[in-house]
């Protein structure tokens, strides 16, 4: 009679294998990578002479030293930003201080009435970079908030739910329109 | 008839683990796919801030991150400091940084590249500026500042 080999004790295995989990588990992170995606402006040309912007289509947003905002002249708070960029860009009462606008036909969209107007940013050297990204952050909430309006008015879904092109098209009547301007040191330093 | 008698003896039969470590070695193994170790050792701290807009980055192998915040340890000075791979840089390395970060890539890639700046919320953006300057000056204009995902108010 053949000896039977004695079986393999695996009963450790599980232990083995969930030591390796925890150890995998504490030595990795679940990258998270968010933020918020930015295009930089090419360098100028030494030569060129800047773009001539009617006033009106310019949002000036400072920031100064002490992380204050100035928004077209106004103290502002953050909260408020939001809200004072929306009513820039739409213009609801076509009022001659808030941007222009202008006829344009886009595909899938039809006859829309673009707005002109672009957000200047500006910032000082000692502003906190949590302030700087909190008004980006209004400034994207604004251009957001726009842009699912028109998509349900135009397609009755959310901007997150539509397909590429049409997407593409809301992206083409509300661009983010934000310039930052060249360095300079504004409002002092600390 | 001893064929057919019943064991007097009624154990509950033990629960087989065999397939336990099966188990375990699979969520091992998603674990190490879905995650990434982290690569060197930050010198310096990156308290990212929040946001609510936030887009995913898209396309890992075609990111290159800078780190900007105040050293972790106090011999290097409380002043905020740039970070490339493993050591601490001036604004004017960033240029070979970015065409290193380039060069590793393939050609059709290159445009895609993406530069992730972790910056600590303290940072001022003196600092973050230069580094703008520079990769403005490398023609590397992809850029993401990198965020928690935030609580939207109501």
């Amino acid at each position: 009679m053949a000896r039977k080999a004695p079986e393999l004790n695996t009963g450790s295995m599980a232990d083995i294998s969930f030591l390796l989990l925890t150890f995998f588990l504490l030595v990795s992170n679940i990258d998270t990578d968010m933020g918020l995606s930015r295009k930089l402006p090419p360098m100028p040309d030494p030569g060129a002479t800047p773009d001539v912007v009617n006033e009106r289509n310019v949002f000036v947003v400072l920031v100064n030293a002490r992380n204050q905002l100035l928004v077209e002249g106004v103290p502002t708070e953050i909260g408020q930003l939001k809200e004072k960029t929306k009513e820039f860009f739409l213009n609801p009462t076509n009022s001659p201080k808030l941007s222009d606008k202008e006829m344009k036909s886009i595909d899938l969209i039809g006859d829309y009435n673009k707005s002109k107007g672009v957000v200047s940013l500006r910032n000082d050297r000692s502003t906190k970079y949590g302030t700087y990204i909190q008004v980006q952050n209004e400034i994207a909430a604004a251009i957001n908030e726009m842009r699912d309006d028109l998509a349900k008015e135009k397609f009755n879904k959310s901007f997150e739910d539509l397909n590429n092109e049409q997407r593409k098209a809301i992206s083409k009547a509300i661009p983010v329109a934000v310039s930052e301007a060249e360095p300079k040191d504004i409002g002092g330093t600390k | 008839m001893a064929r057919f008698k019943k064991s007097n003896k009624k154990e509950t039969p033990g629960i087989n683990t065999g397939s336990m470590s099966d188990i375990i070695f699979m969520f091992l193994f998603f674990f190490m796919v879905i995650t990434t170790i982290r690569q060197g050792t930050l010198f310096v701290q990156t308290r990212v801030p929040s946001a609510t807009e936030v887009q995913k980055l898209e396309r890992k192998n075609l990111v290159s991150y800078i780190y900007i915040g105040t050293p972790k340890e106090k011999k290097y000075g409380a002043e905020p400091r740039i970070q490339l791979n493993d050591q601490f840089a001036f604004p004017s390395e960033i240029k070979e940084f970015i065409e290193k970060e380039r060069a590793a890539r393939s050609e059709n890639d290159r445009e895609f590249l993406t530069t992730s700046l972790k910056v600590d919320t303290a940072v001022v953006m003196g600092v973050v500026t230069d580094v703008k300057q520079e990769l403005r000056k490398v023609g590397s204009y992809k850029i993401n500042y990198s965020t928690k995902k935030g609580q939207k108010k109501k």
